[in-house]
């Protein structure tokens, strides 16, 4: 379990996060959606302790990330995380990528690791690239393969920052696709998007976030049919056509 | 362990050293300002050159940058000054040998064509950031080719450059301590001397460092000056 | 033409040998010592990051002549004993060259965006082996086109040691030149040399620079 508690980020004057509070279960899947500049993605970053916060406390697990005590390597091995602009390492080839970690952190050996790479690469639909280079594959092939390079690591958590926002239209379904078979399995998922689709068909709770803070929170139910605050209304009628 | 030296700081002012390192001084910026001028003209020159529409003086432009740039300093120097005078010939070579103070005037000539060449290829880069629209833009208004580089083109180019130019400034003068090879008096020549003298070599090119240093940032501070002034507004950059 | 080149020849190729070696010592040394560098450069930490950044800044300052020196006259001090010129000469040149690769490699690392180090991260890779396995391996396929510039120069500066009286090419031209005073051929002669080596040497340069682009790692 995930709790976030009153977690707050400033630079200087300038408030990135506000109190932000939110407790996520295992096996939920949460969305969270809202304009850009609005702390969506630092707060993400805050979770698997790639920023750091200078208010509150983020619980993963029941270890503290304010604890200096506390490992954020072996942390960060339980939690995934899937990025906009895919990041695949672009001198390695596909399957290197994501054997790369289980060999050297999980220090799996070479067979079990690629063993393990070529059925996730199965999973996610692309199992005949193992051999190819990032560049050489399509946006959505690409995140196909972060997101198998994630899963590599068995993780209990996986986070998603606007993973479809750097694609092209026709290839948004196939990474979609993936991510919600995942949700259905049963994946802890904390989802940055603006596909709405998405979220109504495996979102536990949708959050919306705006200029650093919480302003809605609801079941899919309640959260399209009966936006309560009128900032939800205007994000959602620009994102709903 | 212990250090089997005593150090000796007043080499650096104790008379004649300070005396020496201040001539030392005056001498670098001497062959530095000196040769920074012929390498201005000169690399303005060969720069403009190689974009010229005549396919002989590209040439020349290009060869002319090619072979400065893939010699090294020392060895050009060397030729210049050795080798320089016999060109003229045994007889005139014998007489220009015999010039007082040949390397003083030799070690700006060599630093002067040397940076010249970099002047020019700082200049091409210039050049080749301004964008086809504008070259066309001057030329619509009826400007032909040698006035449009003399009033539009070359001072563009030149402010683009600044902060390349400023490296190449502070280049020559760090280059101009190759001239004590051919016995040029600046300072790095003298600490050397003063190492000759006193056998405190240490710390005489810890102060000759010291020297460099502040000269450096004094290029610096200046070129900044320079740049705030000639700054084209709305242009990206500091 | 090159008569007096011929004659001595073969004292003056030993002394490009030494050069040579020189060069290569400079460049391992330097590049390596130059990736370290470039990432106490990126670091967050003061206390790596500042006196990188003053050792960087002064050594950029100063002639790489009077370096040259300097070493000469310290290493005697710290080793207790008089250093042999190459060994002085080739640790004069390290500790030179290694700021200005370090630069290069500085350049190369910041040109990674911080997404992909921090995608890195969260597959659990620590940071030493994100720098050993994502960061130092793309910066170098990034940078070889200037690596391989700067290894040029190094070559170039290799001449400077003449000063503490290494018999490498130059000096030994010199000495041929005051006996045979045949100085036109011996300079021409050097400054070809190094003139076809560097001029082939930026060729290649060129070569991976249009390489990278068409694969994309640029």
């Amino acid at each position: 379990m995930i709790e976030i508690n009153n977690i707050s980020k400033w630079f200087g004057d300038f408030r990135v996060l506000t109190d932000i509070n939110e407790v996520i279960d295992r096996g939920k899947t949460v969305v969270i959606c809202g304009p850009s500049g609005s702390g969506k993605s630092t707060l993400l970053r805050c979770v698997n302790g790639l920023e750091p916060y200078q208010e509150g406390e983020i619980i993963v697990d029941g270890i503290s990330l304010s604890d200096p005590q506390t490992n954020l390597y072996k942390l960060r091995q339980k939690i995934g995380m899937v990025f906009q602009r895919f990041e695949l390492y672009p001198h390695m080839p596909v399957l290197r990528n994501i054997t790369l970690a289980p060999m050297k952190v999980l220090k799996k050996s070479r067979q079990e690791a690629e063993k393990k790479a070529m059925a996730l690469l199965e999973r996610v639909g692309i199992p005949e690239k193992a051999g190819e280079y990032p560049a050489n594959l399509s946006g959505g092939q690409q995140q196909r393969v972060a997101i198998a390079r994630s899963l590599a690591m068995e993780p209990d958590y996986m986070m998603f920052d606007e993973p479809t926002s750097a694609l092209d239209p026709e290839m948004i379904n196939e990474v979609l696709e993936v991510m919600i078979d995942l949700s259905k399995e049963g994946m802890t998922m904390i989802v940055v998007t603006h596909e709405m689709g998405f979220a109504r068909e495996v979102a536990d709770e949708i959050i919306f976030m705006d200029e650093g803070r919480i302003i809605e929170r609801g079941t899919d139910e309640e959260f399209f049919k009966n936006p309560k605050s009128k900032r939800t209304k205007a994000f959602l009628s620009q994102i709903l056509v | 362990m212990g250090f089997a030296y005593d150090f000796d700081w007043g080499v650096l002012w104790r008379q004649p050293y300070g005396m020496w390192l201040l001539q030392g001084i005056w001498l670098t910026l001497k062959i530095g300002f000196l040769g920074w001028i012929i390498a201005l003209f000169l690399g303005i020159l060969i720069g403009t050159l190689r974009v010229t529409p005549w396919r002989w003086l590209r040439f020349v432009s290009t060869a002319y940058t090619e072979v400065f740039r893939n010699v090294p300093f020392l060895v050009q120097l060397f030729f210049w000054y050795y080798a320089g005078p016999m060109i003229f010939g045994e007889n005139l070579g014998r007489q220009i040998n015999q010039i007082v103070g040949l390397n003083y005037y030799m070690a700006i000539f060599a630093l002067g064509m040397y940076t010249a060449s970099r002047v020019a290829e700082h200049m091409r880069a210039g050049f080749a950031s301004i964008s086809r629209d504008q070259y066309q833009a001057v030329l619509s208004t009826g400007m032909t080719h040698s006035q449009m580089y003399r009033y539009v083109i070359i001072p563009y180019a030149l402010r683009i450059i600044l902060p390349p130019l400023t490296t190449e400034f502070l280049t020559i003068f760090k280059n101009s301590s190759i001239a004590m090879t051919i016995g040029v008096a600046e300072i790095t020549f003298m600490s050397y001397r003063i190492d000759a003298e006193t056998f405190h070599g240490l710390e005489a090119t810890t102060g000759a460092m010291f020297i460099y240093l502040v000269l450096g940032l004094t290029v610096v501070r200046v070129m900044g000056i320079i740049e705030s002034k000639f700054k084209i507004p709305g242009m990206i950059g500091r | 033409m090159f008569d007096a080149v011929a004659r001595n020849l073969p004292f003056l190729i030993g002394g490009f040998g030494v050069t040579l070696q020189l060069t290569f010592c400079a460049l391992g040394g330097g590049i390596a010592l130059g990736m370290l560098v470039g990432l106490g450069r990126i670091s967050r930490k003061a206390w790596v990051y500042q006196p990188v950044t003053v050792y960087v800044n002064l050594i950029r300052n100063v002639p790489l002549i009077l370096v040259i020196f300097w070493f000469y006259f310290v290493m005697p001090i710290i080793a207790g004993r008089p250093l042999n010129p190459f060994l002085s000469a080739v640790i004069s040149f390290i500790i030179f060259e290694a700021t200005y690769f370090g630069e290069i490699f500085r350049a190369g690392y910041q040109s990674i965006s911080k997404d992909l180090v921090n995608a890195a991260y969260s597959t659990g890779l620590t940071y030493s082996q994100t720098a050993r396995y994502i960061l130092i391996p793309i910066a170098f396929r990034r940078l070889l086109p200037s690596l391989i510039t700067q290894s040029i120069v190094t070559f170039q500066d290799t001449s400077l040691a003449f000063v503490i009286g290494l018999q490498e090419f130059v000096r030994r031209t010199s000495i041929v030149d005051n006996l045979e005073v045949r100085s036109i051929q011996l300079f021409s002669f050097v400054a070809i040399v190094f003139f076809i080596f560097c001029f082939i040497g930026s060729k290649i340069s060129r070569h991976f620079e249009e390489k990278g682009r068409k694969t994309g790692v640029l």
